[in-house]
């Protein structure tokens, strides 16, 4: 039988083989996760319960829930400033995840080229080529805090060049931009007449400033398709619920696809994601503080084992160099989970240029932590 | 609330060298900062919270919140009765409330035998103590913002992007 050729060049992730390895051993302490360590805060878990007994165990339209949608508007105007009519601009998702193939979908024509920047999160490369375009990576490393350039940027457009995809703060890096930063990109994109995904998902975990939205950029809301979802900050993973913002003809271009395809996010997800921009925000406080608090051990004591580390900006990861030891990305992750029973992820998961790193989430307690540090200091001494 | 307390109130068993990295600030000035909480009364012990729901232990105890009515005194209102009543080693808590009654207590004996003779015999029995009204507890759930279960665990897989 022969298989889509896009489809079977798509590589079967040879990162699978370590984590069945993983997932099959038992008393791991786990560093490898890219999800909170904490459950949904009660009150949201409770409204999906209520919505349930209710009877809401339908289906809802295609674009979501009105009242979510509503609620989403709001929260970002109040947030950001960032204005969305709720009819016209979002589009409820299953998880952004959802939403980023939507956009790679609805925006791609064959051999447009993406810009996609590297080491990154290992869904943007694979669904803007399996599109049909031919996505291209702007490599970052250790030396300048995993960051995108403007130069960098500007010199890989050529006229085929249609999509920028930034994410930030970053998953595997924890990169982040400030608004001066992303300022620069802006003029790129305004000058190259570029469309730009820019995934947020992790905007309300940023530690030492204030996020940014790239639509809220001068001239940036109509170039711009902004995905968030509820996953990282309300701690909501396996509820999977997110959202696109964009203008309304991108909007509607993706939710043809998505009505064909998922039809809809669950109602449940949704009542529940509804609860969560209402009354969540203390819970999302909370746990940046637990998180911010975490990432300063964990740097610091990475740099006491004398791992090179980047300090991230945001979210839960950590990117050390482990150059230095010798060992392959996979070699360091395999030897470490067999002989230490640490799990963290190779980074080469996160595109070639992550080789000679690996993905650390602190999204864990912190006797997890330090009992992973101790073990890492073992096993970097044998 | 400054952040080292924040941290301590969590979990007193970290040491100051953990707290300093947490929050980037010098072992040292930690350490100080700690003491002078200490004698400052800021921070009064550090202990262990058990749960005793899971020990099924006979000589637990009982505990029962009593609800006492007293009359207010002149100059020292109620702190003078309310001295006087939570010094006794078998109160564990005590406190003023606003409504129907004023004094709530909670009182540790090791029978109901006990407990009712201290009622009957030390609270009751008091000047300006006008009347109490006596609740055994029959089960804990939740104390201190700790719910008294095994804790609840995440079931995520140990790998993922």
């Amino acid at each position: 039988m022969k298989i889509s050729k896009r489809v079977e060049k798509v590589a079967p992730s040879g990162i699978r083989v370590f984590f069945d390895l993983v997932l099959g051993m038992k008393d791991v302490i786990s560093l490898g996760v890219g999800e909170p360590d904490f459950i949904t805060p009660w009150g949201i878990r409770e409204k999906a319960i209520y919505s349930l007994e209710q009877g809401y165990t339908s289906y809802t339209s295609n674009k979501g829930m009105i009242e979510l949608r509503e609620e989403i508007s709001s929260f970002l105007k109040k947030r950001f400033g960032l204005e969305y009519d709720p009819e016209e601009e979002i589009l409820i998702t299953v998880g952004s995840s959802e939403a980023f193939d939507l956009a790679a979908r609805t925006l791609t024509n064959s051999g447009d080229k993406i810009l996609v920047p590297e080491p990154s999160y290992v869904s943007y490369f694979p669904l803007f080529y399996l599109a049909g375009g031919s996505p291209h990576y702007l490599k970052t490393t250790i030396d300048n805090g995993f960051k995108l350039t403007p130069q960098q940027i500007e010199r890989a457009c050529d006229k085929n060049t249609k999509v920028l995809v930034i994410n930030y703060p970053a998953n595997p890096t924890g990169t982040s931009y400030t608004r001066k930063e992303l300022l620069e990109f802006a003029k790129i994109a305004k000058k190259r007449n570029l469309i730009v995904v820019s995934d947020e998902v992790y905007d309300e975990l940023t530690y030492d400033f204030n996020h940014t939205p790239f639509a809220t950029l001068p001239g940036m809301k109509q170039k711009t398709v902004y995905l968030n979802g509820f996953s990282k900050s309300y701690a909501m993973t396996g509820f999977r619920v997110g959202y696109a913002c964009g203008p309304k003809n991108i909007i509607n271009h993706m939710n043809k696809i998505h009505q064909y395809t998922m039809l809809c996010a669950s109602i449940i997800a949704q009542m529940a994601a509804i609860e969560a921009l209402k009354n969540g925000s203390k819970s999302v406080l909370q746990m940046k503080k637990e998180y911010q608090r975490r990432r300063e051990y964990i740097v610091g004591e990475l740099n006491r084992i004398g791992l090179r580390v980047h300090k991230p900006e945001g979210a839960f990861y950590v990117f050390p160099s482990i150059r230095n030891t010798g060992y392959s990305s996979m070699d360091f992750a395999l030897n470490l989970i067999k002989k230490k029973k640490v799990a963290v992820v190779p980074g080469t998961a996160f595109g070639p240029s992550g080789e000679g790193y690996i993905r650390m989430a602190y999204a864990s307690s912190l006797d997890n932590l330090k009992e992973a540090i101790l073990r890492i200091s073992e096993f970097l001494k044998r | 609330m400054d952040e080292i307390l924040e941290i301590l109130e969590s979990d007193a068993r970290l040491s100051a060298e953990e707290i300093a990295k947490m929050v980037r600030k010098p072992v040292a000035k930690v350490k100080s900062l700690i003491k002078q909480y200490e004698k400052d009364g800021v921070i009064l012990k550090y202990k262990t919270i058990i749960n005793k729901e899971l020990l099924h232990e006979e000589k637990n105890g009982v505990r029962a919140l009593i609800e006492v009515k007293v009359t207010p005194q002149k100059d020292v209102g109620f702190d003078y009765l309310a001295e006087r009543i939570y010094r006794f080693p078998e109160v564990a808590s005590c406190y003023l409330l606003s409504g129907s009654y004023d004094l709530l207590l909670i009182i540790e004996g090791k029978d109901i035998h006990t407990v009712s003779s201290f009622v009957a015999e030390k609270l009751a029995p008091m000047e300006n103590v006008r009347g109490t009204v006596t609740h055994f507890l029959l089960k804990k759930y939740k104390e201190d913002h700790q719910i008294l279960k095994r804790k609840e665990r995440t079931k995520r897989p140990a790998i993922s992007f």
